[in-house]
């Protein structure tokens, strides 16, 4: 009987001759085994969804009656969408405010952090606070300092002003149209700092310290050596830092709904808030995914640019 | 090095009395700028914090006083009495407690299990099926959330424990991460164990995890740290009083006591404890496991 099946309905052979020994056979079923839980959950709820949410972006859908295809209407309307381009217009502020702010920062501290003194395990714990903390007691802690009247920000910023006898007054921050984002800003970029800084440092630790050495040698400066040694060397981080930066800018959310709910006049909603509305408040699904897979592109378009633009400035040893 | 004198051996160190003196006064005064700089730093760090648990203990009048006071007096101590019989915090508490040691320990077990697979064992596909986990890495949440939401709902659910872990578990990122690290592992050790015939779960459980304890432990406290503080995906499916978890108790506490800040600032701090107790006794694995992710990602 097993003589007279064709060869090919033998599974051991479905993986060419190498698959015929047994204990082979029997390592690709444990590969199978293994890998069962984690492989069906990656399906079902990251590749499905993904597709799924491509599809969604085609329909007219409110969750509760038939979903109409629309083809690509939603993405016509996008086009047309005021709100739309007014979130993207938000999402870019944030992204060109808190990035650059972020990494210069990050790297300044990163650098202080880096001299050989006490005390650093100290400070790296102090600066790293922010990170491990939630971002929704973070945002509630910071809308009570940035309170106009009651706030300590305020506080010590007019004191400030009047000690100066500068003719200033601290602004209204989450209240003002004009000073909400900057106000977000600076609160995810005090959240996010220890992060990178984190990241800067294990950099600088990598750098050899012979090149150091030798540079002290040929006289080079401090300035000197941290411009042609330092920074080059540091490059393959600042890439990595920039590009998780730039991802995670794309999607914030949760500052502005703690802090300001997408106000003042719709100051801060950002593109994620936007598809927050629209899915989860508006029951516009298939509007709410176009508007998802736009932010995607994004996404991906600027890491591709990113990528491609690499070989010009990041350093490889 | 300013002074005239040949440059000396390759070992750096200055020759004379004068270069030793001068660069140590140069060490002196670049180590004088970074304290100055790291703690004037380190205060803007932690002022937030101090006024945050200086609001949580005063008393309704006090948190709005002109000019702010840092030290309440009378200490309102019962205000955290008083916010957590406001809402069930305990509740809440307790929520985000088991929904994070769920999605921990699964992830745990999920991404070991198939990094294992990835790291070890030859299967026909293993390269093309990782680089798809690696392209993964790069889709937004917010791009699979609705058809997420859609999934869940029609599993029924919508406001369970089912929901709030489930979905959550499958983590192509932690997979990545342990692969990484398994990978470093050498393969010596498990060759007398194969000679002996022990079977390929044997090797993972008896050889392989003991030895990955540093990495599991690295990505456990971020896994539990993420759960915890996660908001979007709670946001989205929870909606009765008694399955919320922290942050989102803390989101509906604001709803309701928008001008009570006093009490707001105890529910942040209730918030913000136990991952800060994780952290201070756990600091290594955190740092390492940035170093990690970042390096060799």
């Amino acid at each position: 009987m097993a003589t007279s099946a064709p060869a090919w309905r033998s599974p051991a052979n479905w993986f060419g001759p190498e698959y015929r020994n047994p204990a082979r056979r029997r390592e690709v079923r444990a590969a199978f085994l293994f890998l069962l839980p984690n492989v069906v959950g990656f399906l079902v709820f990251m590749v499905g969804p993904l597709l799924a949410s491509l599809g969604f972006s085609l329909l007219d859908w409110n969750l509760l009656s038939a979903p109409d295809m629309v083809w690509l209407g939603n993405y016509l309307e996008l086009f047309r969408d005021a709100e739309f381009w007014r979130s993207l217009r938000a999402t870019f502020y944030y992204l060109v405010g808190s990035v650059p702010l972020g990494l210069v920062l990050s790297l300044a501290l990163a650098l202080a952090l880096n001299q050989r003194i006490r005390g650093i395990r100290f400070f790296r714990t102090v600066y790293f606070i922010p990170v491990v903390s939630s971002m929704v007691a973070v945002a509630l802690m910071w809308r009570w300092m940035y309170n106009p009247t009651s706030g300590i920000l305020n506080y010590m910023l007019n004191e400030t002003f009047a000690f100066l006898r500068l003719p200033l007054r601290a602004p209204d921050w989450l209240q003002s149209p004009v000073w909400a984002m900057p106000a977000i800003i600076l609160m995810s970029v005090w959240k996010g700092m220890g992060y990178n800084m984190v990241l800067f440092l294990a950099g600088l630790q990598g750098i050899p310290r012979h090149l150091y050495e030798a540079a002290e040698i040929d006289g080079a400066s401090n300035q000197r050596q941290f411009w042609t040694i330092t920074l080059p060397l540091l490059t393959p981080t600042t890439f990595f830092v920039l590009i998780m930066s730039i991802i995670g800018s794309f999607q914030v959310f949760e500052q502005a709904y703690i802090m300001t709910q997408g106000g003042p006049v719709r100051s801060t909603v950002t593109t994620v808030y936007y598809i927050y509305e629209n899915g989860f408040e508006w029951h516009k699904m298939g509007y709410a995914s176009a508007v998802a897979w736009v932010l995607f592109a994004l996404i991906l378009g600027v890491t591709l640019i990113q990528w491609r633009t690499q070989e010009r400035w990041v350093f490889y040893e | 090095m300013s002074s005239g004198t040949i440059a000396p051996p390759a070992t750096g160190l200055p020759r004379t009395r004068i270069e030793a003196h001068s660069g140590r006064r140069r060490l002196l005064w670049r180590n004088v700028t970074a304290y100055a700089a790291l703690s004037l730093g380190s205060v803007l760090m932690i002022i937030p914090f101090l006024w945050m648990l200086s609001t949580s203990l005063k008393d309704d009048r006090q948190a709005y006083v002109f000019p702010p006071i840092w030290i309440p007096s009378p200490v309102a101590w019962n205000n955290y009495l008083d916010t957590w019989q406001a809402l069930p915090f305990n509740l809440f508490f307790l929520n985000s407690a088991f929904v994070s040691l769920i999605l921990t320990v699964a992830q745990l077990a999920t991404c070991s299990l198939g990094a294992f697979a990835f790291a070890r064992l030859r299967f026909p596909g293993r390269e093309r099926l990782f680089v798809l986990y690696l392209a993964t890495l790069m889709i937004p949440f917010q791009v699979i959330m609705i058809p997420l939401f859609v999934l869940v709902k029609e599993f029924g659910w919508i406001d369970s424990y089912w929901g709030l872990t489930i979905p959550l578990i499958f983590s192509p990122y932690g997979t990545f991460l342990l692969r990484q690290f398994f990978k470093t592992i050498p393969l010596e050790l498990e060759d007398a164990a194969k000679i002996d015939g022990c079977s390929w779960f044997r090797i993972y459980w008896n050889i392989m995890l003991p030895l990955s304890k540093p990495a599991m432990a690295t990505l456990g406290i971020f896994v539990f740290m993420w759960s915890w503080n996660n908001f979007l995906w709670p946001l989205l499916i929870v909606s009765s009083l008694e399955m919320k978890t922290l942050p989102l108790g803390l989101a509906y506490f604001l709803g309701q006591y928008t001008i009570y800040w006093n009490l707001l600032m105890v529910g942040a701090t209730i918030a913000l404890v136990p991952v800060l107790v994780i952290f201070f006794f756990a600091q290594r694995y955190f740092i390492e496991g940035i170093t990690l992710t970042g390096l060799k990602g």
